[in-house]
């Protein structure tokens, strides 16, 4: 359904209001507590305009910029999945009466959000939540009902942050599909508009009621030269020949222990992968004990307690934390769900307060001349393995 | 009834031992018996007997004071009992007593230990056989402190 | 993900610290069916959920089966529920042992501790039908004698059946007339055709580890050695990524495993 059509700003604030008269909530960026993160928006004065995010490895800070760019930032600390799988939800409740209780299950909730200014490695991470909540042996209710009645709005990326690297992981940076309208904001001498394709019935049916034109050849050819020079702009590089297996034959590797060295466990790099979907459950009583409750709350492979067993922790090292994040998310992931869990997006990168960095940490572990090494060495200086 | 070297022959300590050896062996082998609940031999004695279980069980105890006797290890049909016999100072670790009734061959000790002083051979062919079981021993020791089914385990 | 109501038919005291609820849905249906080695989630009222596997119907009975051995508070709660008090229970969950693909061959379960409980209701199926299958022997491990589960069941086992038993506690007093030693060293005391013969194991991750060194060393292809693993569970439909190991979850491809398939992860340090 390649179809291009041309809307200006106010064209997009229609488009958010007519989605609002749709009952959808709209959820977009905006900037709170100086960073850019995914609300409600009512309009597009709640947009980041003129704003734009610096990333290196343990470093954000937000920017002005010196156009009036809408969608002139990359990603925030936030992804979708707070929308779709929300850190806290309630699962049940249970009414005691005497020996006896109840069940009073909750209803589902049947928000209808739309998103606005969906990156393409999101996409992509919202496609490997599907697999583990839609895709598998079980299907997860909630998720399936908040995914099916989303719409889609995608913004390709204009620029790449310095944590970005999803060319390698082949997620971006265009958004192929997967939408229902991809955008590319373009502001030059002629002007600020969208190039907006249109990748859903549901989409053209929607833009019909926005005032637009059709794209000229030329704006369509311009859009795909931002979003290429994007790719071409991405200094940050992951090789994935072979991941899987050379992590899980470095499971030992003395690196991991270097890694701990500096990890801090803070789960930082889980609560921002817009992938990581790791919850667990909370069983609450009021202060009469008569009603129960069960809460599901999102968690992390780094907190005390993950992997506890009968008598203690089985992984209670922050090497092996980090062992079971790194290796679910490049290597088991591929074996659970067919996939990398990794997006590229770069989030567990800028977030880790020590600037952690996975794609500089993976050759070394998978550096096959160290991989031998029989003591786990604790290195003092970091990045010198004998 | 089978003779003495059938016997031996048949227990798989004995297992494809050079025939030479094995007359050795019964030249040092007399059958014994054991009734439920006695003592085959105290902590502390002098080990100069060498047991091969035929049939029963036995039990190895220890005794803390003041406290019941605690069974650590039983053995049974188709293995040996000890090698205190074969190690200075030559006693018993344990105290060993039949919990049902045992049939045995016990090889005299001393015996054993002059002709393993005099053919080394045989000396290298009697404890390869006694190796893996004290190795076993040690292993299943082992296991048995690491308190598997313990609430920790 | 909504735990059903059930009703605590029954209450066996099984040991000093562990004990069997049989359990049948509150609304009168039939209880759920479920294969051998599959598990439940059991909730008690306000404190919380914990898998637990299924330890019968034992022949005759028709609930559900559940052995239950005190550790935590959620076990402590549930072992304070008295007869006619409710739980909730979601399931039946996860792999079960290979009872089908089985037949024909030699049968060896080692069981240690609690692990003999999942395995229970694999031993009857498996009795069920025994002209199915060779030799089969049972080797059961616990702590002392009074750790012991189900020892009148295995005298009908032994007798009537021709299932080769062997008990062995780790520790006993004088009184104790059976075997003393860990539960491989039962291993060389039955007979099997190590090449013709599946293997079932369930006790702690050493114990086990420690059999499929033992029944690797006397022939036994690491295609027909069966172990189940236990890691933390919270959602037992895979959602909720706590019982990870390696690549595998343990509430839905697991508890039982095909040792051959986790042995790249099996004895890896906190992993």
């Amino acid at each position: 359904m390649a179809e291009e059509i041309i809307i200006d700003r106010e064209g997009l604030d229609q488009l958010i209001h007519v989605l609002r008269e749709m009952g959808f909530q709209v959820a977009g960026p905006t900037v709170r507590d100086e960073a850019i993160v995914y609300e409600s928006i009512r309009s597009i004065n709640d947009l980041p305009e003129g704003w734009t995010d610096e990333q290196k490895g343990g470093y954000y800070r937000l920017k002005k910029r010196s156009d009036k760019a809408l969608f002139g930032y990359v990603v925030g600390p936030h992804s979708w999945k707070k929308f779709l799988h929300p850190p806290e939800r309630r699962l049940w409740q249970a009414k005691q009466d005497g020996n006896d209780f109840e069940i009073i299950p909750e209803e589902l909730a049947t928000p209808k959000f739309a998103f606005l200014g969906v990156r393409s490695c999101e996409l992509h991470a919202i496609a490997i939540q599907d697999k583990v909540f839609l895709d598998d042996t079980y299907v997860n209710t909630d998720y399936k009902i908040r995914r099916e009645n989303a719409f889609f709005i995608a913004v390709q990326c204009g620029q790449s942050a310095g944590t970005c690297f999803c060319v390698s992981m082949k997620t971006g940076p265009k958004a192929e599909s997967g939408f229902d309208l991809a955008m590319t904001e373009i502001l030059n001498d002629d002007g600020h508009y969208f190039v907006v394709e249109v990748g859903s019935e549901q989409g053209r049916k929607l833009m019909e009621k926005i005032p637009h034109r059709q794209a000229h050849s030329k704006e369509v050819e311009q859009a795909n030269h931002i979003v290429n020079e994007t790719g071409i702009q991405m200094e940050r590089v992951l090789d994935t020949t072979d991941l899987k297996e050379l992590l899980y034959k470095n499971l030992e590797h003395p690196q991991w222990d270097d890694i701990a060295n500096r990890c801090l466990s803070c789960a930082n790099c889980t609560m921002v992968c817009p992938t990581c979907f790791c919850s667990t459950v909370e069983d609450v009583t009021d202060i009469t004990g008569e009603h129960a409750e069960r809460w599901q709350k999102w968690d992390s492979c780094f907190t005390m307690d993950f992997s506890h067993l009968h008598g203690g922790e089985v992984r209670s090292s922050t090497k092996s934390k980090y062992r079971q994040w790194l290796t679910h998310k490049l290597a088991s992931w591929q074996d659970q769900f067919g996939s990398s869990g990794c997006v590229g997006c770069g989030r567990c990168i800028t977030w880790c307060p020590v600037a952690i960095d996975l794609t500089e940490e993976i050759p070394k572990i998978c550096d096959s001349t160290t991989q031998n090494t029989s003591t786990p060495v604790k290195n003092e200086a970091p990045n010198e393995i004998p | 009834m089978k003779s003495l070297e059938s016997i031996l022959a048949a227990h798989p300590f004995f297992e494809n031992l050079d025939p030479q050896y094995m007359a050795l062996m019964t030249g040092c082998a007399s059958n014994v018996r054991f009734e439920a609940g006695q003592f085959i031999h105290r902590q502390g004695e002098e080990a100069n007997s060498f047991y091969i279980i035929r049939q029963g069980k036995v039990a190895l105890e220890v005794c803390p004071p003041e406290k019941e006797p605690i069974t650590v290890q039983t053995v049974s049909d188709g293995e040996i009992l000890g090698w205190a016999w074969m190690v200075p100072p030559y006693h018993w670790q344990f105290d060993a007593q039949a919990i049902e009734l045992t049939r045995a061959i016990v090889l005299d000790g001393r015996c054993l230990r002059t002709k393993c002083s005099e053919d080394h051979a045989l000396g290298y062919e009697l404890l390869s056989r006694l190796l893996p079981i004290i190795g076993q021993g040690m292993e299943a020791t082992r296991m048995q402190l690491l308190d598997l089914y313990g609430t920790r385990g | 993900m909504t735990p059903v109501p059930h009703t605590i038919k029954k209450i066996i005291r099984e040991t000093h610290d562990t004990f069997t609820l049989d359990l049948t849905p509150k609304d009168g249906s039939e209880p759920i069916s479920f294969l051998p080695g599959q598990f439940n989630m059991l909730y008690a009222f306000g404190v919380g959920e914990i898998p637990i596997s299924i330890s019968g119907p034992a022949p005759g009975t028709r609930g559900m089966l559940h052995t239950i051995r005190e550790v935590g508070t959620v076990t402590q709660a549930l072992h304070k529920l008295k007869k006619g008090a409710t739980v909730g229970l979601r399931g039946p969950f996860g792999s079960s042992w290979p009872i089908e693909t089985s037949k024909g061959s030699d049968i060896v379960i080692l069981a240690g501790g609690i692990g003999l409980a999942p395995l229970r209701p694999a031993i009857y199926n498996l009795l069920e039908q025994r002209d199915q299958f060779g030799n089969i022997a049972l080797l059961y491990g616990t702590r002392e004698p009074k750790d012991l589960l189900f020892t009148k069941e295995f005298e009908k086992w032994r007798g009537k059946l021709g299932v080769q038993t062997k008990i062995t506690v780790d520790k006993a007093g004088s009184d104790w007339r059976g075997n003393v030693g860990v539960v491989t060293t039962s291993i060389p005391r039955v007979s099997f055709d190590p090449p013709h013969t599946i293997v079932m194991i369930c006790g702690p991750e050493i114990m086990m580890r420690y059999s499929v060194i033992e029944m690797k060393r006397l022939g036994v292809s690491e295609d027909r050695i069966y172990i189940t693993m236990e890691r933390n569970m919270k959602c037992a439909v895979g959602f909720c990524g706590h019982c990870q190991f390696g690549p595998s979850f343990i509430c839905k491809d697991g508890p039982v495993f095909r040792y051959d398939r986790i042995k790249h992860f099996f004895g890896i340090r906190e992993i």
